[in-house]
């Protein structure tokens, strides 16, 4: 055999088997074991363009727009897809600084390689145009389109609320959001977010190694189509709600109005307010600072979330919890000297006639009176003790939303306060308190705290005779008038007082007060209604002007209350207000321009 | 008509079976991979897919061509063709078109031909003439400095058109000189010198060398299992790094801890060799010498990587070993590639699926990176039938090879299993991140008149040699 080197067959034989081993260990790992290459061909391939829904639009109770939307524009960049770009060039289209891009670009980079991220948000419309034609020398760039808020006109920011960009916590609870996703920050937008939100929808289209768009993807059979947001009908009253924030300007405070009869919302100012336009798009974050900074906290919502000593509207209450514990009646008098005689003249009253009825002394507000009404009431004979009957009183009280929230479909709406009896055990000790000890919570001062809103309410509890609805501000959701999440506006809540001659003394006397009494000057033509004057005490400065007023006096169809913060008394500035409102709703017009002129053009903040 | 029949029957139909089958699907994989909506038909001429099929057509031709030949007629005309082929390669030099740098190929009108192709086949038919010669004896000096010149002259008029991926390929005839009684040690070290290579870039130098310290007294035992040697030898090792520690410790460690080890390890080295060569124990100096061969041969890389090597260069082989990943830069397209692969999973996207072949994310990918689109469309599947009908065709080949008495062919057949062996293995392992990215086709595959032809020829004239296998010696 010439040949010698026969068996070197075997060697070579095992190498090429040996390599063919190796590739196919190495293309299992590749194919099988590792899915990440999977991801990367569906991100390479495929491109995701949500399409946002436009929130719904929001009404005013007569159809009028408070808010709708008007078209933006987005950039958003795929990192892994940019190419070496002239970024001087990009910046002088989209007019921004180059720290700025290259900030926001190296943050994109950060949250995802793949995935796109928002890198300017909100590109007007010129711009956009612009930017479309030269988009091709951007590969990885690409434009979203996006709504954004618009307000025919700068009012009920409170109401509306305003939208943001959702942040990181919400997306780890709820997988709807994603990152530079919209979402209602607060108000409505906030409340009726799931509705108002519309479901995104998404176009999957396949994409070339340019970021050129090849087609749809499966012929579209992934892609789902956005549902444009439901609209939203409010109970506000455009007209009202202006005017209201007119007479409110330069001015701290408040205004609800509700109609007794539904519980609908007229209006809600909380002054001083901002132009809602100014949270809306790339201004939105810089305008937000400066309002937060701002002392006068214009983003506070006073309406709902102030908390003020319940101040004369409890008086009105107390007036009730006494005749319904049998402890007063229309004609029972107490003498008043400057203040409540058996305790050294405290608390404290303005000079008036004396004694008086229960009708004058809710035409005076007496403080002396209700603290003898107070007395009365909680040392009651048939409960025997004090604890018993304080319990029965608070329980009252509580049932008409006082210290307790109204559920009314406000976001942070705030509870206010009635102290409890271990609250008191706690500060004199078991036993160790009886009426005289907390004798101020008879004139609603102490530790009691009602919101503007609450107060209104307890208006329209008085001017229905016994019960309300809740307080709320939507009416409608879209075209479905029977919607669940609105039926508990539509039940009926009674009050533990039901027997309505119990309201109608207390009416009477709120009627004197306009015909005779401390509401004289605020009569309207033609109108009879009620009201009642009244000052919140504040220790830390000058007292709160309040007014609270139903009308007209039979089918009341306006309940409200306005707080003027540190205007001394009510029927000073809080009454003129509430009369002037209440004239424009119910006759359309203003007989009184003198009056609105001066109310609008006095500023009572001081700057 | 009777020797018509016999070569008809001694035809071996396994290997032609194979050719057939990898053709059609290289051209279907073709299709896939440039699929055009607009023109769907797999016989549209104005595409790829559609020229393939003539390039196919006319390789079928070529094959039946070679078939009318005597087979006495290559063995004959080797100098010839040799002298032609290597003349083409010149006048492309002069005459030839440059893209992308290269100047590679000749145009007539819309055809262009790359003579570096058909180079092949005449350099492996020059091997086997010189080799088969009467003589021959591969273990003279004489015979290895003709066989150097066989194989560098056409690869450096091929290094010389800037076309490095086609001159490695004539390194793969260290199988077939292999087989032909060259000694051992120069595909052991090949092999080895790729091994260490990698290891030295994949893994930090002085983890190397601690790994080798341990190692080494562990294979001396296994060798030579006597405890007191091997004492010795580390006690030695001991001493030499205590000296260069305490040294580098009185120059306030001025170098690291690896060059401590380094020099040791070169004292230790002498010292070791001395009495191993006195006690006669073989074993210890060449395990001493490999040690520190591979050692400094590292070391060596390291250096050379870092110091010498240029960025871009650094980036090429740094990519190739996946050290630095910049799926945009230089590591684009075999990024790319394995993400082609890798998304095709067990069973593929189905034919006409692929999203990153067709949507061209691959580059080259009718060419050099046609089996990515395999991957992709196929699945793990089709990539393992693939690289099997490959492998069966290799063994096939030293199989069909070792039954030749003519020693020409036996040496032919060898050539043409080397040359397949190292296209199939760097084209692959590009695709798949583990080969370099150097630009050579797929044989049967990839998308090309030249390269296509040019493998047709290799193999047929060894089918031909091999149908003649029972005729008398040339
Ligand atoms: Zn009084």
């Amino acid at each position: 055999m010439i040949n010698p080197y026969s068996n070197r067959k075997y060697i070579i034989g095992g190498i090429f088997i040996a390599f063919a081993l190796i590739f196919i260990i190495r293309l299992f790992y590749l194919q099988i074991i590792d899915t990440s290459y999977k991801f990367s061909a569906d991100n390479n391939s495929q491109r995701r363009i949500t399409k946002y829904p436009a929130r719904g639009v929001i009404y005013d109770r007569n159809g009028k727009i408070l808010v709708f939307n008007e078209a933006a524009f987005d950039l958003m960049v795929i990192p892994q897809q940019t190419k070496q770009f002239d970024t001087i060039d990009l910046c002088s289209i989209l007019e921004i600084e180059k720290d700025e891009f290259t900030k926001k670009f190296k943050d994109a980079k950060l949250y995802s390689t793949y995935r796109p991220s928002v890198i300017i948000s909100q590109i007007s419309s010129k711009t956009y145009a612009i930017l479309q034609e030269k988009l091709f020398k951007f590969p990885g760039f690409f434009v979203q389109g996006r709504t954004l808020r618009k307000y025919p006109q700068p009012i009920a920011s409170h109401i509306l609320g305003y939208v943001g960009e959702v942040d990181p916590k919400k997306i780890k609870e709820n997988a709807y959001y994603k990152q530079g996703d919209y979402i209602g920050i607060s108000g409505i937008e906030r409340t009726y977010e799931n509705f108002l939100r519309g479901q995104k929808g998404v176009s999957i289209f396949m994409v070339d190694v340019h970021n050129k768009i090849m087609g749809s993807f499966a012929e579209g059979k992934f892609d789902t189509a956005a549902v444009i947001g439901t609209d939203i009908k409010t109970t506000i009253d455009a007209d009202l709600q202006l005017y209201g924030e007119k007479l409110m300007s330069h001015k701290k405070g408040s205004i609800v109005a509700i109609d007794p009869s539904t519980g609908e919302i007229l209006m809600v100012v909380s002054s001083p307010s901002y132009d809602p336009g100014l949270l809306v798009g790339r201004i939105r974050s810089k305008n937000y600072v400066n309002l937060l900074k701002d002392t006068l906290k214009p983003l506070f919502n006073r309406a709902i979330m102030a908390s003020y000593p319940p101040g004369s509207t409890f008086k009105l209450v107390m007036a009730l919890i006494g005749q319904q514990e049998g402890v007063l009646n229309a004609n029972t008098r107490y003498p008043c000297s400057k203040g409540y005689a058996p305790l050294g003249g405290h608390p404290k009253c303005h000079p008036h006639g004396s004694p008086l009825d229960l009708s004058n002394a809710i035409g005076h507000s007496c403080n002396s009176y209700f603290s003898y009404v107070f007395k009365s009431v909680i040392e009651n004979k048939k409960y025997h003790n004090t604890n018993k009957a304080f319990e029965a009183w608070r329980n009252i009280a509580l049932s008409f939303c006082i210290g307790k929230k109204t559920g009314s479909d406000f976001s942070y709406e705030l509870r206010g306060n009635i102290p409890s009896i271990k609250y008191y055990d706690k500060i004199f000790g078991k036993g160790k308190w009886k009426a005289s000890t907390v004798i101020s919570l008879g004139i609603g001062q102490a530790e009691m705290g009602i919101t503007p809103l609450q107060s209104a309410n307890v208006v329209a509890i008085i001017a229905n005779r016994g019960w309300y609805y809740i307080p709320h501000i939507v009416k409608s959701i879209g075209n479905n008038t029977n919607d669940t999440t609105l039926a508990r506006f539509k039940i009926k809540n009674y009050t533990m007082i039901t027997d309505t001659n119990i309201f109608l003394n207390v009416i009477q006397g709120m009627s004197d007060a306009v015909e005779s009494g401390t509401a004289a000057s605020l009569k309207i033509e033609g109108i009879n209604f009620c009201a009642k004057t009244g000052t919140a005490e504040n220790p830390h400065g000058k007292d709160h002007s309040v007014f609270v007023a139903f009308a007209p006096t039979n089918n009341p169809r306006i309940a409200i209350s306005v707080l003027v913060e540190n205007a001394g008394f009510g029927a000073a500035w809080a009454g003129p207000i509430a009369s002037l409102i209440m004239e424009k709703h119910l006759t359309g017009k203003i007989k009184r321009p003198d009056l609105e002129k001066h109310i609008m053009e006095t500023n009572l903040i001081g700057d | 008509m009777k020797r018509k029949i016999n070569i008809f029957k001694s035809t071996d139909w396994l290997i032609v079976s194979l050719y057939v089958v990898l053709v059609i699907l290289g051209w279907i994989n073709i299709y896939a991979a440039v699929y055009n909506e607009q023109y769907s038909s797999i016989f549209d001429f104005s595409q790829r897919y559609g020229k393939q099929l003539v390039w196919i057509g006319a390789a079928f031709l070529i094959a039946l061509t070679i078939f009318l030949f005597d087979s006495n007629f290559f063995s004959f005309f080797t100098w010839p063709i040799y002298g032609v082929m290597l003349f083409f390669l010149i006048s492309v030099l002069i005459f030839g078109k440059e893209t992308n740098g290269q100047r590679a190929w000749f145009e007539l009108g819309s055809f262009r031909l790359q003579p570096s192709e058909f180079m092949k086949f005449a350099t492996n038919l020059a091997l086997a003439k010189f080799l088969s010669s009467y003589n021959f004896k591969i273990k003279n000096f004489r015979s290895l400095l003709y066989i150097g010149l066989i194989i560098f002259i056409p690869c450096g008029l091929i290094l010389l058109q800037n076309d490095t991926g086609s001159s490695l390929v004539y390194l793969a005839f260290v199988f077939l000189l292999y087989r032909e009684g060259l000694t051992p040690y120069v595909l052991f070290f090949a092999l080895m010198t790729i091994i260490l290579f990698l290891i030295a870039m994949l893994v930090d130098k002085f983890l190397i060398i601690q790994v080798l310290l341990v190692l080494a007294p562990i294979v001396f035992f296994l060798l030579n299992p006597k405890i007191k040697i091997v004492g010795i030898g580390i006690g030695i090792f001991a001493l030499a790094a205590s000296i260069f520690y305490g040294i580098n410790a009185a120059i306030a460690y001025k170098y690291s801890t690896y060059y401590v080890f380094f020099a040791a390890l070169f004292l230790s080295a002498i010292a070791i060799l001395i009495i191993a060569n006195k006690k006669r124990i073989a074993f210890a100096s060449m395990i001493m010498i490999f040690l520190v061969s591979s050692v400094t041969f590292t070391f060596a890389v390291n250096y050379i990587f870092t110091d010498v090597l240029e960025k871009h260069q650094q980036d090429r082989i740094n990519e190739l070993l996946g050290i630095t990943s910049d799926p945009l830069g230089t590591g684009y397209n075999v990024n790319q590639s394995k993400i082609a692969i890798g998304s095709g999973g067990f069973a593929g996207k189905g034919f006409l699926q692929g999203t990153q072949t067709k949507f061209n994310f691959v580059p080259e990918q009718s060419t050099d990176f046609i089996f990515c689109t395999v991957g992709e469309e196929r699945g793990f599947i089709g990539t393992v039938v693939v690289l099997s009908l490959f492998t069966i065709m290799l063994l096939r080949l030293i199989f069909l090879a070792e039954r030749q008495r003519s020693v020409f062919s036996r040496i032919y057949g060898y050539g043409v299993a080397s040359i397949l062996f190292f296209h199939i293995v760097v084209n692959i392992g590009m695709t798949i991140g583990l080969a370099p990215v150097i630009g050579i086709p797929l044989p049967f595959f990839s998308y090309g008149g030249s390269s296509l032809w040019s493998f047709t020829i290799l193999l047929f004239i060894f089918i031909r040699l091999d149908s003649n296998r029972f005729e008398s010696l040339a």
